[in-house]
């Protein structure tokens, strides 16, 4: 691994980390736990883009990592790792087999990111009742991947160049 | 963009539409509402007992229940936006009320699945 690659990781995961802290500090009234932005979702799916499926798994257990012991209760890791790492995984096989583009990419990931929690909080609490909550959840899923689609598509258009350095 | 994430987001619309008319159709009253902080569950109450009922949070925040003819409401909190005092009453079964600063979530069961639950465990 050369020096750029490493100073590139360093500067992507010190990315998603401040777009996890900016999300704290956004009052959106959100009327459910779990309901979230996902600001730091753009930085794993660009990195997905310009970078590579794999270097965005690093990212994103880096910065769960990072952000769960910085400013959540560690125990809150095992949703957030259920979330990342549904979320990494269903986005790297839409983006392998081509099925759709950056923008549905990216709403598959919002959207796997609400299923990997509720299973999490399923198994947890033992109630399959809070099954039922998914539709609610789904709807911040479809909006917030949307949003982040689309700025991640932007994005990727303007770094291309910089890209195209990292792969060389 | 391709023509499939049209058909990807449509067919997610469609789904929760349908989910949604699901639960309205299938809801049942209430028997109980379960207190839940921080993603850990604090305590359920019967909804058939007039009560109010205040959680005070280890950083000095706090919230007040409050239980009145079978609905449930957030009576007052120490939040600054109070969003959730002023969300309306509920009573009816997966009907919830969250406190997003404050962590609290309020959710409301219906106690004859429970017990099925419990016969499956």
């Amino acid at each position: 691994m050369n020096s750029s690659k490493v100073a590139s990781y360093g500067l992507f995961i010190a990315l998603a980390f401040v777009f996890s802290y900016v999300e704290f500090l956004i009052p959106i009234p959100f009327t459910m736990p779990g309901m979230k932005l996902g600001l730091a979702n753009l930085v794993i799916i660009i990195a997905m883009y310009g970078m590579g499926i794999k270097e965005a798994l690093v990212l994103s257990i880096m910065r769960i990592l990072l952000v769960g012991f910085t400013f959540k209760d560690p125990s809150s890791l095992l949703f957030s790792f259920a979330g990342g790492l549904l979320s990494w995984l269903l986005m790297a096989i839409c983006k392998k087999t081509k099925l759709f583009s950056m923008l549905g990419v990216s709403i598959v990931g919002g959207i796997a990111h609400n299923i990997g929690q509720i299973i999490v909080a399923i198994i947890y609490v033992n109630n399959t009742s809070l099954l039922y909550y998914l539709p609610f959840l789904m709807i911040s899923g479809v909006v917030s991947g949307t949003l982040i689609g689309i700025l991640g598509a932007l994005t990727i258009k303007r770094l291309n160049k910089y890209f195209d350095k990292w792969n060389k | 963009m391709k023509k499939n994430d049209f058909y990807l987001i449509g067919g997610i619309i469609v789904f929760i539409l349908v989910a949604f008319i699901g639960l309205y159709i299938f809801r049942t009253e209430g028997t109980m509402v379960v207190v839940s902080v921080n993603e850990k569950e604090l305590i359920s109450l019967p909804l058939d007992e007039d009560t109010t009922y205040t959680i005070h949070h280890d950083d000095g925040q706090w919230n007040t229940i409050e239980i009145k003819d079978g609905y449930v409401s957030m009576l007052d909190a120490s939040c600054p936006q109070k969003i959730c005092v002023k969300h309306h009453k509920i009573h009816y079964s997966f009907e919830s009320i969250y406190c997003n600063p404050n962590e609290v979530f309020l959710r409301i069961v219906d106690d004859t699945e429970n017990e099925l639950d419990a016969i499956a465990k």
